[in-house]
């Protein structure tokens, strides 16, 4: 074996300088989450009426989303569709808690946070139906495309918002993912990033129980998923997360200290997934219809209509508004994707490069022949 | 020779059986994967096999695929022999460090000491309407990097036998697994005993004098019907399945080209820096005297993955073969 020289320095002059004492930056006890999931619905905690309402109407708009968008999967209008029945709380918080000038990232599943955020409901689904994989312009309602492979857009979201800070703008990130996410690479990753560089992020973990069939007992050994924070020095937080107003008020508090500089949050909100991981998935082959009664149960749209009618902040009227809203964004949903999706194949070469390639010009003339050809076999056949 | 008593209908049953036969005979062999127990796999591919050999032989890991091989290299080193399923083709991008890194050069790095007798399943291609990240073909990725084997069946016996001996092999198996095939049926008569074929042996699926399609996987049965399609206009097409795209059969390929003249590659991947142009490269450079015009390739373009609305224009089909072939007719200066 030979010492490698370093430069300048003879081996034998070479004294690696000891490092200097490592403390811990932070106590961790502040930022363990506590042990039960933060609750604000049921107790007398003071709640603010009109945003409590906002909540409510994006709920029942959500939870009709979700149904309408079920439905056209099985008039084979969608390829496909992950629902988040049952976890609309925490689709609609996190919309609901950013400014303009923060940037959402989301997963597969969060089609309803993207249109409540203001994305127009038929881009949302632009992917699922198939007709491109990202139907909007992120930088319109600045919202990443719906993320596909599992925890990736996490590091991006840290990097947007370091380098947002970097050049001193006020944008927070908010990055989705999904209690089985938590087990990638990228998510630790980010996490470790987005804590050493104080990155304002906030990172939200949809724990609805399962990874497709995967139960979080055979995701995790950790206490809950909010404690992974702890390790890397930022605060978890726990939260109910069928608890609309508590979802909402610990993301808030989340995105004011990315805000302020403070850094970046874990949030687990604990909740569950009410239908099959899509609908290509066979549910009953993991789980007990028990379970999902029980959940239903603790219903976000039940207990937030039960709080805000006994608290006289709901009335009919306010309910039949909210419902007919919903309605109508379904009726418009359902007719606008019944149309078919106008579709140009030449769109194959249109975006590969800034400028298309020799190469692809190539390509792009062979499909135009072959179409035109096809269209002539068809018009002899009609003839 | 394995003989298999009751056939199996489809491939996703076949590969299915080939796994459950060889953790019968071997308790050294392990399934481990996302949702591959209680589930059974999206595609079902290991359905029942934790029933059958418990949650020890056959078990849903946690979401983390570089984690998943990378364990798998650990067990492997502790003589087992993982059979790892990545759930889609571009989800196993994450396990690309330890393939690479590890898995493909272990025997490499140890002097020969230390093998990986280890199988990583993907299932890959387009053709079923997925969405985004569901349809990749990655197969020259794991060509390019030696000390991998890369094979992938196109058939319903093939499946099973290439599976058998893939798990039985004392190197490193990348198995491509076409998603589209998975339901493709066997005319297979049950009473036949199942080949397990070695790998990197390639097979003549059609004889034929005027040109070889050299292709496999999921492009085999279109290759298989441009064939049949080609006789109307006077064609004898051989139809060369390779099965084992690592080690390449190069002398199967090239005796149909000596016997034929012409040739035509057929894949769906990309064909720029795709498996295409090493095939052709390689019986160029063998064949050169008996080839009648050059080697063509038919692929996929050059583009992303498109949509599922789309992909039906980025797929090569029958027609695409045809026209490469009415192009074989080649005269030297045109
Ligand atoms: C890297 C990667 N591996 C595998 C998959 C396939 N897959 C899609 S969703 C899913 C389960 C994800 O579970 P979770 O993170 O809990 O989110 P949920 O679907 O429950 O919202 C899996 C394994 C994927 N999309 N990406």
């Amino acid at each position: 074996m030979t010492v490698q020289e370093l430069p300048g320095a003879g081996a034998a002059a070479y004294r690696p300088t000891p490092p200097p004492a490592w403390r811990p930056r932070t106590d961790p006890a502040p930022l363990l989450p506590d042990p039960e999931p933060y609750r604000v619905l049921g107790t007398d905690a003071p709640l603010d009426r009109d945003l409590m309402l906002r909540l409510y109407a994006e709920l029942i708009r959500g939870r009709r989303y979700n149904a309408q968008a079920t439905a056209l999967t099985k008039q084979g209008r969608l390829a496909v569709y992950p629902s988040s029945t049952g976890q609309e709380a925490c689709e609609v918080a996190a919309a609901l808690v950013l400014q303009d000038q923060d940037w959402l990232f989301p997963s597969y599943r969060d089609t309803l946070a993207a249109v409540a955020r203001g994305l127009d409901p038929v881009q949302a689904l632009t992917l699922l139906r198939g007709d491109w994989h990202t139907g909007y312009d992120p930088h319109e309602h600045r919202i990443a495309p719906l993320c596909t492979p599992l925890a990736t857009q996490l590091p991006h979201a840290v990097g947007l918002a370091h380098a947002a800070r970097l050049k001193g703008d006020d944008v927070v990130a908010l990055a989705m993912v999904g209690d089985g996410g938590t087990s990638e690479g990228d998510f630790h990753e980010a996490l470790n990033f987005a804590a050493v560089w104080q990155a304002p992020v906030v990172f939200l973990v949809q724990n609805n129980g399962f990874a497709i069939s995967v139960p979080l007992a055979k995701q995790t050994a950790a206490p809950s998923l909010a404690h992974k924070a702890v390790g890397y020095g930022m605060p978890g937080r726990l939260v109910d997360g069928n608890d609309a107003a508590a979802v909402h008020e610990v993301l808030a508090d989340a995105v004011a200290r990315a805000r302020r500089g403070g850094g970046p949050t874990l949030i687990e909100a604990v909740t569950y997934r009410i239908e099959a991981h899509t609908n290509a998935d066979d549910a009953t082959r993991y789980r007990v219809d028990a379970e999902v009664e029980a959940w239903r149960a603790h219903d976000p749209i039940r207990i937030l209509e039960a709080e805000l009618t006994s608290r006289g902040f709901l009335d009919d009227d306010a309910k039949r508004a909210a419902a007919e809203a919903a309605e109508t964004m379904a009726a418009e949903l359902r007719e606008r994707m019944n149309a078919d999706a106008e579709l140009d194949p030449m769109d194959l070469f249109a975006h590969v490069y800034a400028e298309r390639t020799a190469q692809l010009r190539e390509q792009e003339a062979q499909l135009r022949a072959e179409l035109a050809a096809h269209e002539d076999e068809e018009a002899e056949g009609n003839r | 020779m394995t003989t298999v008593a009751a056939k199996p209908a489809t491939m996703a049953q076949a590969l299915q059986r080939a796994m459950r036969d060889a953790m019968a005979e071997d308790p050294s062999v392990h399934v481990l994967g996302e949702d591959v127990g209680a589930l059974g796999g999206v595609f079902r591919i290991t359905d029942g096999l934790a029933k059958e050999f418990g949650e020890d032989r056959c078990t849903d890991t946690p979401l983390a695929e570089a984690g998943i091989l990378g364990t798998a290299v650990g067990m492997a080193m502790y003589g087992l022999r993982p059979v790892v399923e990545m759930q889609f083709d571009a989800f196993a991008y994450p396990a690309f460090e330890q393939l690479i890194s590890h898995v493909a050069r272990m025997r490499n790095r140890t002097r020969g000491s230390m093998a990986m007798p280890l199988v990583v399943r993907v299932p890959y291609g387009g053709g079923i309407g997925g969405v985004e990240h569901h349809s990749d073909s990655s197969e020259a990725y794991y060509m390019a990097t030696p000390g991998l084997q890369v094979v992938t069946p196109a058939t319903v016996e093939d499946a099973y036998g290439l599976l058998r001996a893939a798990i039985a092999s004392d190197d490193p198996v990348v198995f491509l697994e076409p998603k589209r095939l998975y339901w493709s049926k066997s005319s297979w008569s049950p009473q036949a005993p199942t080949e397990v074929p070695p790998i990197g042996k390639a097979v003549v699926r059609r004889p034929g004098r005027s040109a070889t399609l050299i292709t496999y996987g999921p492009s085999v049965p279109v290759c298989l019907e441009a064939a049949e399609a080609a006789t109307a206009e006077g064609w004898d097409l051989e139809v060369v399945d390779l099965r084992s795209l690592v080690p390449f059969d190069d002398e199967t390929v090239c005796a149909s080209v000596r016997r034929t003249g012409r040739a035509v590659v057929v894949h769906e991947s990309t064909g720029f820096g795709g498996p295409g142009g090493e095939i052709a490269a390689r019986v160029t450079e063998r064949c050169f005297h008996h080839l009648e015009a050059p080697v063509l390739r038919v692929a996929g373009f050059d583009i992303p993955y498109p949509p599922p609305m789309l992909e039906k224009h980025h797929l090569p089909g029958v027609d695409r073969v045809l026209d490469a072939v009415a192009r074989l007719q080649w005269e030297a200066g045109s």
